[in-house]
């Protein structure tokens, strides 16, 4: 099989006329001496699903601290819908369209789970502190569009029955999936999901591939996600880059990457040794 | 889960509860129009207020915010003042408009300096933050202990007290400042401002991600936490009559935050009730005074061994939910599986 330029774009044929959901150029970054990330060149569609894999300490949830601006980068650009998001900070590029979860899940855990999605949901209710204060019409008016939206985004999980549980008392699964919800709630075209899948059981990890395939079919957003589980990547992604400390080492689609010798070397470390 | 069904519509809710208070105003006012409560015991029921004012304002900055600042006695000081100042100067103006505008006053000065302190102080973290606000606390002592001397005229007379206050600071006033501040924190934190303010305190990070600028809303929570405690201290300076930058020294922020801490953060309404226990204990056992801070350690010390979430934790009280929980005895008509809403 032919290998791909790394540096290639990968862009499903039904995206290829619109602007991409993100495009990254020559992003980089330092911790000190170290490179965490370098020359990473990455391009989205805007319905694709695409997966970052890689082995521990790759860089991958570097990547997703970049493109939210948690980290400023060392080096490169990153254009959000064809707009540059040089100092932009983490809470613009949220309202910008990116969107995501955590690796270690941050949930607001003494919080309720409904309260979550209504965080979540903080910049698609306009009210101000006056209208609040005094408890004015277009109060009760916003907060009930907003809980009725909230539920709507828990139903798409299945989690209307716990919307009254704390966040934190729900099991590790839940927890994940109210993530998601969260991230959805705040109106994004991209969805960064960093290892989703992760402590699920394979039944739960099925149901959670059909989960991201559905919202990316009722939202016609592009979903980025890290995951170890490569059911789930080779199963719902249309294109993958692979990580190897901090530099995309191969990009295709799941076939390729497979077959890919580079990758099999980056996971399973070189033959002889 | 509490049936929305059955529960009382919200307007007549709010009506209920404000009518309950507007009792408990009229009822205690005719009390002591009647001497039936002593000027003592009035005194001491101001106290209460303006103390449950300060436990109140600082839950907003620790309870809910979840920093911890340790100079809330120095946003009072600016606050009693700056009113202290003004109400002398306004003699003149007839009492209702006065009051008021030196509680506007002396809150807004107080603001003002939770908004200097605030920008730099909520960049840090934690401890850092306390070390900042509690050195802001001392600074303002020091300087109305001082200022005079700089300015070559006299304004707050140092150590020898600003004298001749005006003692507008009445049963009446007090309570209905009490109400305002908790319904105005009330109503803001069952809002997405309040909701955001609480985001940060779980999770920063989170909270950013979600698109939340956490600086202005910290910023908004710790000047409206200042503001407020503001306001206490023009209360406190027109019910003593008198102010000495030794009122506000550190022991007194770390009295409110005792309160708070007791009460169980982010709990309004345990700051309510230890604000009120902690200012009537000492008073009404006179022995018990000059022990105050000993028992104050022990009772910390204790609580945080049995309960550390604080007495009430993060309960939020309200007469009108257990009024509903009564009607819900009743048989329902339209049980509809209707969710917990945010304002029972
Ligand atoms: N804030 C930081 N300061 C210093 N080094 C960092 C920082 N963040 C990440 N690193 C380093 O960057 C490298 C990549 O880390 P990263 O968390 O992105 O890996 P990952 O691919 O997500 O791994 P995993 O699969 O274990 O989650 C690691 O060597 C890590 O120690
Ligand atoms: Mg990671």
């Amino acid at each position: 099989m032919p290998r791909r330029d790394p540096h290639e774009t990968l862009i499903p044929e039904r995206d290829k006329d619109k602007t991409p959901a993100i495009e990254c150029i020559g992003l980089g970054i330092d911790f000190g001496g170290l490179t965490a990330v370098d020359d990473f060149n990455f391009t989205l569609g805007r319905t694709e699903i695409a997966g970052l894999i890689g082995p521990n300490g790759a860089g991958k949830t570097t990547v997703f601290n970049l493109l939210t601006k948690v980290y400023q980068p060392t080096r490169g650009r990153m254009l959000l819908e064809g707009r540059d998001t040089k100092n932009m900070t983490t809470a613009q590029a949220n309202r910008a369209g990116i969107a995501r979860t955590f690796q270690n899940i941050r949930l607001f855990k003494e919080l309720t789970v409904l309260d979550n999605v209504l965080i979540g949901l903080h910049n698609e209710i306009h009210v101000n502190l006056a209208q609040a204060i005094l408890r004015l019409p277009s109060y009760w008016r916003c907060e009930r569009v907003a809980r009725e939206r909230a539920m709507d985004l828990l139903s798409i999980f299945d989690m209307t029955g716990v919307a009254d549980k704390k966040a934190g008392s729900l099991p590790y699964g839940a927890q994940r999936r109210l993530e998601i919800v969260r991230a959805l709630a705040t109106n994004p075209t991209l969805l960064l999901l960093d290892e989703p899948a992760a402590g699920m059981n394979p039944s739960e990890t099925s149901e959670l591939m059909e989960n991201i395939r559905k919202i990316r079919d009722m939202f016609q957003i592009s979903i980025l996600l890290i995951e170890h589980d490569m059911n789930l990547v080779m199963g719902i992604c249309e294109g993958i880059a692979v990580l190897n400390y901090g530099r995309i080492i191969a990009k295709g689609t799941p076939e390729e990457i497979k077959s890919d010798p580079d990758v099999i070397e980056a996971y399973l470390g070189k033959k002889g040794h | 889960m509490i049936k929305q069904a059955r529960d009382i519509p919200t307007p007549v809710k709010y009506l209920i509860n404000l009518a309950l208070f507007i009792i408990f105003l009229v009822v205690v006012n005719s009390m002591i129009a009647s001497k039936t409560i002593s000027g003592y015991y009035t005194k001491v029921i101001m106290l209460i207020g303006i103390n449950i004012i300060l436990a109140v304002s600082l839950n907003l900055a620790t309870g809910y915010l979840g920093q911890l600042p340790l100079g809330h006695a120095g946003f009072m000081a600016v606050g009693a003042y700056s009113s202290a100042i003004f109400m002398k100067a306004a003699s003149a103006l007839p009492m209702f408009i006065a009051l008021p505008l030196g509680l506007m006053i002396g809150g807004t000065v107080a603001g003002i300096f939770g908004f200097i302190i605030g920008i730099p102080a909520l960049r840090l973290r934690g401890d850092y933050l306390a070390i900042i606000t509690l050195g802001f606390g001392e600074i303002i002592r020091v300087i109305l202990l001082n200022i005079d001397s700089v300015l070559g005229f006299n304004l707050t007379y140092g150590a020898a007290s600003l004298k001749n206050i005006p003692k507008t600071t009445t049963f009446l006033g007090t309570f209905i400042c009490v109400f305002i501040v908790c319904y105005v924190i009330h109503t803001m934190m069952k809002s997405r401002h309040g909701r955001a303010i609480l985001s940060i305190r779980e999770n920063e990070i989170a909270a950013e991600s979600c698109g939340i600028k956490t600086t202005y809303y910290k910023t908004m929570a710790f000047v409206m936490s200042a503001f407020f405690a503001g306001v206490a201290g023009s209360l406190y300076a027109g019910y003593l009559g008198i102010l000495n930058p030794s009122n506000f020294g550190f022991m007194k922020s770390i009295e409110i935050l005792v309160m708070v801490v007791l009460g169980g953060m982010g709990s309004m309404i345990g700051s309510v009730i230890s604000a009120t226990v902690l200012t009537a204990l000492p008073e009404l056992l006179r022995a018990f005074a000059d022990y105050r801070m000993v028992a104050y350690s022990l009772l910390l010390i204790a609580v945080m061994i049995f309960k550390p979430s604080g007495l009430m934790g993060t309960y939020d009280f309200s007469l009108s939910r257990l009024l509903g929980k009564g009607l819900s005895r009743l048989p329902a008509r339209n049980a509809s599986p209707a969710r917990k809403g945010d304002d029972r």
